[in-house]
């Protein structure tokens, strides 16, 4: 047994810094909360006016632009249609306005944050523990700061999501800056490019297939989050998988789980078809 | 008088792990850079003047400063010591402002690695230059084309570099340069990626170019066929110092060292049996035109 003189907590601290913080900082919190709520309710809005029929000539047309072969087209067509089939097709876009939500927050923030990580190497030297720590966390960790800032709901289901999901393509804008070769840098800067330019002109275009990985891993980690984020009350797909768990109601269960695999399958087959059309080198 | 294109005065590069302020005067300091390898001293001292219209090669094996010399010029590479002066302008005393500008309408480079942009086509690769610049786009267009057309690469403009050979990309290269009409071209070993024969055909282009265009061009090569062909002048580095400069036949004649001696001496036995063969051909001539001796001998070359 632990001796229990020994015992010591630090959960009222922690409490009472928040409950500082949250008094202290209420008009931020406040307004950071009003932004998501803004961009959330403007995406859900935008993509419940699509009628279902769009969403399956879109993903169609998609497929075919990035794969051009009819099997592919087909395929991500009639998994998409499962999820109307299951009755989960109001849930699923509940979920993808989170998802999205969150992705698009993610590079706004993390593409400059990678830029400024490949252009400062002092702000390399700061971020990457802090990278490496973000990654190696379990994804339940970050429900804990998003519930006490932002209370339950889909608000901080985005905030825990985006922080969950913004490393990759932090990481990844850096390194693609980082490979893009010395001579093409040279060569540009001899024909009396600004740094500006040559980091608009040459280096982002050249880091666009590794920019692009990384929006792809950053979308891939917000649909894990999906699941984990229905704990602090998101509605939608990982409500369902969640509601399953408890009622031990295996069918519905693997209906839900599935149409999270079917999102992520399309989402992740089209991106990363965008992903190779931008590689210059394939050209 | 007019001022020299280029004019270098004891330039001095030393590569160091934290780029630290070198003082080169200190040649004990020097001596242990050379015995170490915490640092490289990429060049040392080089003085050499340029006059406009000129074509002044630098010629030397791997590893003697040929590279980091001519970055210099441009500032590409910082160097420790020593002046700068392009059209009597000093580029070592530039902000990074004026050198923008000084790279935008002085110079133009050309890479032995092309430095194209993979991402741009080859319309867009010879525009770049004027593209940011703020040239408008119709004009930048227009003179891209006119300059692709004089290296012999019209049609080819909505390619992307990576579907040209080397020998076209250079072409790309030489093209993006001089559609820039800068009065001074810089040119670092840029047919030695290329085959022998394709290699030939971009010297005669470039010979060709020259005569219209006239410019000063500063070009580096190890190869001292390319240098005779192509220079009015030449310099030989060896181990980031010049050891030799002139007129290429002077060179040719009189090299000053072992060093420039072992250089040209296959050059010079080319020379000389080019020369008795002009002579047996002369003979042969005279002695009644007799054809199996003559494509015997031409079979021999
Ligand atoms: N960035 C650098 N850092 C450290 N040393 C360098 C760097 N660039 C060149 N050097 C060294 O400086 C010396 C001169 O290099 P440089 O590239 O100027 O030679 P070069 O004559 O152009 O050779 P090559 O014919 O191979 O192109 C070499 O010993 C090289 O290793
Ligand atoms: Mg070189």
């Amino acid at each position: 047994m632990f001796p229990d003189a020994l015992e010591f907590h630090v959960a009222e601290y922690v409490n009472n810094g928040i409950n500082w913080l949250l008094h202290a900082y209420a008009p931020t919190f406040d307004s950071i909360s009003a932004g998501i709520s803004f961009v959330l309710m403007s995406i859900q809005g935008g993509l419940s006016s699509v009628p279902w029929w769009g969403y399956i000539l879109l993903v169609a047309t998609l497929a075919w632009v990035v794969s051009k072969r009819i099997s592919t087209v087909l395929i991500l067509v009639a998994m998409l249609m499962l999820i109307g089939m299951f009755g989960l097709w109001q849930l699923a876009i509940d979920t993808l306005a989170v998802i999205i939500t969150a992705v698009i927050l993610s590079l706004i923030f993390g593409i400059p944050l990678g830029i400024l990580m490949a252009e400062v190497d002092l702000a390399k030297s700061i971020m990457k523990p802090i990278l490496d720590g973000m990654q190696t966390m379990p994804s339940f960790v970050y429900l804990i700061p998003a519930m006490m800032f932002f209370g339950l709901g889909k608000v901080p289901a985005v905030f825990a999501t985006l922080i969950y999901s913004m490393p990759p393509v932090i990481r990844l804008t850096d390194l693609g800056l980082r490979q893009v070769p010395k001579s093409t840098q040279e060569a540009a800067l001899a024909y009396g490019c600004t740094k500006w330019q040559l980091l608009k002109e040459v280096r982002v275009p050249l880091a666009m297939p590794n920019i692009m990985a990384g929006i792809n891993q950053t979308t891939m980690m917000a649909l894990a989050m999906v699941v984990v984020c229905s704990m602090i009350g998101a509605r939608g797909l990982g409500q369902e998988v969640l509601l399953s768990i408890n009622r031990i109601d295996v069918g519905h269960g693997f209906e839900s789980g599935f149409s999270i695999v079917i999102l992520a399958i399309v989402i992740d087959r089209i991106t990363q078809g965008f992903a190779r059309r931008w590689d210059p080198n394939k050209r | 008088m007019k001022d020299p294109a280029i004019l270098i005065e004891d330039l001095w590069k030393v590569y160091t792990k934290n780029d630290e302020d070198i003082d080169v005067e200190d040649q004990d300091l020097i001596t242990s850079f050379d015995e170490s390898d915490e640092a490289v001293v990429a060049v040392r001292g080089v003085s050499l003047k340029v006059e406009p219209g000129e074509v002044f090669v630098v010629m030397g094996l791997s590893g003697s400063g040929k590279s980091t010399l001519i970055r210099c010029i441009l500032r590409l590479i910082d160097p420790t010591a020593g002046k700068v002066f392009v059209s009597g302008e000093n580029v070592t005393a530039m902000n990074m402002k004026e050198l923008t500008e000084f790279r935008r309408h002085q110079t133009a480079m050309v890479f032995q690695h092309y430095g194209l942009l993979p991402h741009r086509t080859v319309l867009e690769n010879v525009g770049f230059g004027l593209k940011i610049q703020g040239v408008p786009e119709k004009e930048m267009i227009e003179r891209s084309k006119v300059s692709l057309e004089k290296v012999g690469l019209s049609g080819w403009e909505n390619y992307y570099p990576n579907s040209l050979s080397g020998g076209m990309r250079q072409r790309v290269g030489i093209a993006r340069a001089i559609v820039m009409d800068s009065p001074i071209l810089l040119m670092d070993e840029p047919f030695s990626g290329l085959d022998p024969l394709i290699r030939r055909e971009m010297q005669d282009e470039l010979i060709r170019l020259q005569e219209e265009m006239q410019k000063t061009i500063f070009f580096v090569t190890h190869d001292l066929d390319e240098a005779m062909r192509l220079g009015d002048k030449m310099a030989v580095m060896k181990n980031g110092q010049i050891v030799q400069q002139g007129e290429p036949s002077d060179i040719l004649s009189h090299p000053a060292d072992d060093y420039v001696a072992r250089f040209v001496q296959d050059k010079r036995k080319q020379l000389k049996m080019a020369d008795e063969r002009a002579k047996l051909e002369v003979v042969s001539d005279n002695t009644g035109n007799d054809p199996s001796t003559k494509g015997a001998i031409t079979n021999v070359s």
